[in-house]
C-alpha cells in the first residue's frame, strides 16, 4: 500500500538511501570504546578489524593513508578507543565505522569485570593452592564437559585413546552464549553425581566475549564445590579465564588436558621394565652373594688350611711350655740366693753365735724357761747352763742383787 | 578383589624399593622376587588390554543416564 507513495527501490537505490540518512552527520567523529576481533593487515595496507564488546560487533577499517601514522600495531584482544565516521559499504550492504584513529584503551568494561571477579574470588580463597585437589595417577573414568560440536571433544579423545584407553563420559555442554553458564554449571553439578575420577572442562580457543562463560561467577563457584578434580582446558594457551584460576588444574589446551589427565602408556610400559630389570639384577645380585659367601666358608674349611691351623697351635703350645720352664728355673736361682742372705742375717743373731763368744745362758729346770733376774730361781732350784759345748746342770746355792750398769 | 593398576604398580614399585634395600632374608627375598615379577606381568597385561569406552551422560526428567556414545 505504500508502492505508491514510496514506490520500489532496487538495492543499490535503497543502501544509498540508507547511507544518506546514516551519513548525514550525526555519527561522524565519534570516539568508541571495544576490543580488537577478527584482524586482518591486508596487502593493500589497509586495516580491517571488528571492533566489540560483550553484546555487540562493529564492523571497522583504517585505510592506509589513515592508518600510517598509528604509533601502535593492532592486536587481537586489544583495547581500543577508535576515532571516525559511520559508513555504509554499498557492495554488501553494511555498516562500518572509517576509523581515522585509534589509541589504546586503559581497560576495557570486559576486562574491569574480569579484573574485579578475579579479586574478589582471590579474596574469598577460591584460587588457594590448599583447596586444589590433587589427581589420582591412573584414573579409570575421565568425565569430560564440552560442546558436542568442534573439535574439542574429538581431541581429547583421540589423545586419551593414545595415551592411556580409559572410560569416557561425556556430557554435551554449552560453552557460548547466554545458557553456556548455567549449562557448564549444571553439568558439573551432574558429573560429581558419577565415579568418574576427573572432569574436563574443556572449550576451543576464542575471544574474551566468546569464552566469557568461564568468567562467570557461577561457574567460579560449582568448580570450586566439585566433589571430584577439575581441569580446566579454555580457550588457547595465552586466554586465562576465572576457570582456569579455580581449577585444580589449569591446561593449556584441551589436548594438553587429556595429556595431564592420564598417564602415558608407552612410559608406563617402560617403567615396567625398568622395574622387571630392577627385579632381575636384584634377584642375580643376592644369588651371586650368597654363591660367593658359600664358596668362602667352604675355602675356610679347607683341609690343608686347618692342618696349617693345627700346627701352628701345636707350636705355640711348644712355645709357651719352653718359655715357661725357663721361667720357673730362674725362679727358683732367685729364691735361692734370697735364702742364703736370709741364713746369713739368721746366722748373725743366733744365740749360738752368742755362746761361742763366751755367753752362756741359764735355763729353770724343769719347765726351762730363761732366767733373766734374781727374782726368776729360788735357793736350791735346779738350774741348767747352756756354754759353747755343752749343758752344766746346777743348783742354787745364793742370789745376791747387783747394780751392773 | 582384583587390585587396580594403580595398586599393582604401587605394590611393585615397594617390593623393588625392598628388595634393593638389601636387609631380608634369602627366604623373603625369594617369596618377593616371586610376587614382583607376577605383578609386572599383571601390571604389563592391564596395560595392554586398556580400551577407550565412550559414554555420553543423558539429564532428563531429573535422572540422568549413560549411553554408548559411537565415535
Amino acid at each position: 500500500m505504500c508502492l505508491e507513495t514510496k514506490g520500489i527501490y532496487t538495492v543499490h537505490e535503497f543502501t544509498l538511501a540508507v547511507k544518506g540518512v546514516l551519513t548525514r552527520g550525526q555519527f561522524n567523529d565519534v570516539w568508541i570504546r571495544g576490543e580488537i576481533s577478527n584482524f586482518t593487515n591486508h596487502n593493500s595496507g589497509h586495516r580491517y578489524f571488528t571492533l566489540k564488546d560483550k553484546n555487540s560487533q562493529l564492523q571497522c577499517v583504517m585505510f592506509k593513508w589513515y592508518g600510517k601514522n598509528l604509533r601502535f600495531e593492532l592486536e587481537y584482544g586489544m583495547k581500543v578507543l577508535v576515532f571516525g565516521d559511520l559508513d555504509i559499504y554499498e557492495q554488501k550492504g553494511v555498516y562500518q565505522l572509517k576509523a581515522r584513529d585509534i589509541r589504546p584503551d586503559g581497560i576495557g568494561e570486559l576486562y574491569k569485570a574480569y579484573e574485579q571477579l578475579k579479586n574478589k574470588l582471590a579474596m574469598e580463597g577460591l584460587f588457594s593452592p590448599d583447596h586444589k585437589k590433587p589427581l589420582i595417577r591412573f584414573p579409570t573414568k575421565i568425565g569430560v564437559a564440552t560442546s558436542p560440536t568442534g573439535a574439542v571433544l574429538h581431541d581429547i579423545l583421540t589423545v586419551l585413546g593414545r595415551r592411556y584407553p580409559v572410560n569416557i563420559l561425556f556430557i554435551p555442554t554449552v560453552v557460548q552464549g547466554d545458557n553456556a553458564a548455567q549449562s557448564i554449571v549444571s553439568s558439573i553439578y551432574e558429573l560429581n553425581k558419577t565415579d568418574v575420577d576427573l572432569i574436563i572442562l574443556g572449550r576451543g580457543g576464542g575471544s574474551i566475549e566468546d569464552l566469557w562463560a568461564f568468567n562467570e561467577e557461577m561457574v567460579a563457584r560449582a568448580i570450586y564445590n566439585s566433589r571430584i578434580p577439575i581441569i580446566s582446558a579454555v580457550g588457547h594457551e595465552t586466554d586465562y579465564t576465572i576457570a582456569d584460576f579455580v581449577a585444580d588444574v589449569r591446561a593449556p589446551t584441551p589436548s594438553a588436558a587429556a595429556e595431564i589427565a592420564v598417564p602415558d602408556r608407552l612410559e608406563l610400559t617402560n617403567h615396567m621394565i625398568g622395574l622387571w630389570n630392577r627385579l632381575m639384577n636384584n634377584q642375580k645380585r643376592l644369588v651371586s652373594d650368597r654363591m660367593s659367601y658359600l664358596s668362602d666358608l667352604r675355602d675356610s674349611v679347607e683341609p690343608h688350611l686347618f692342618v696349617e691351623r693345627l700346627t701352628q697351635h701345636i707350636q705355640f703350645i711348644d712355645d709357651l711350655a719352653q718359655r715357661k720352664s725357663f721361667s720357673i728355673g730362674r725362679l727358683v736361682d732367685t729364691k735361692q740366693a734370697l735364702l742364703n742372705a736370709h741364713a746369713g742375717r739368721l746366722n748373725a743373731v743366733s744365740p749360738l753365735g752368742t755362746l761361742s763368744r763366751g755367753y752362756s745362758i741359764a735355763l729353770k729346770l724343769p719347765d726351762k724357761t730363761i732366767v733373766q733376774s734374781i727374782e726368776d730361781v729360788e735357793k736350791s732350784d735346779e738350774v741348767s747352763i747352756i756354754v759353747n759345748d755343752g749343758k752344766i746342770r746346777c743348783n742354787v746355792k745364793d742370789k745376791e742383787e747387783c747394780k751392773w750398769k | 578383589m582384583e587390585m587396580s593398576f594403580e595398586e599393582s604398580l604401587t605394590e611393585l614399585e615397594e617390593i623393588v624399593d625392598k628388595l634393593e634395600k638389601g636387609q631380608l632374608s634369602l627366604d623373603d627375598s625369594l617369596m618377593l622376587f616371586e610376587k614382583g615379577i607376577k605383578l609386572v606381568n599383571e601390571c604389563n597385561m592391564k596395560l595392554k588390554n586398556a580400551q577407550q569406552k565412550v559414554e555420553q551422560l543423558i539429564v532428563e526428567n531429573g535422572g540422568s543416564r549413560a549411553e554408548n556414545l559411537e565415535t
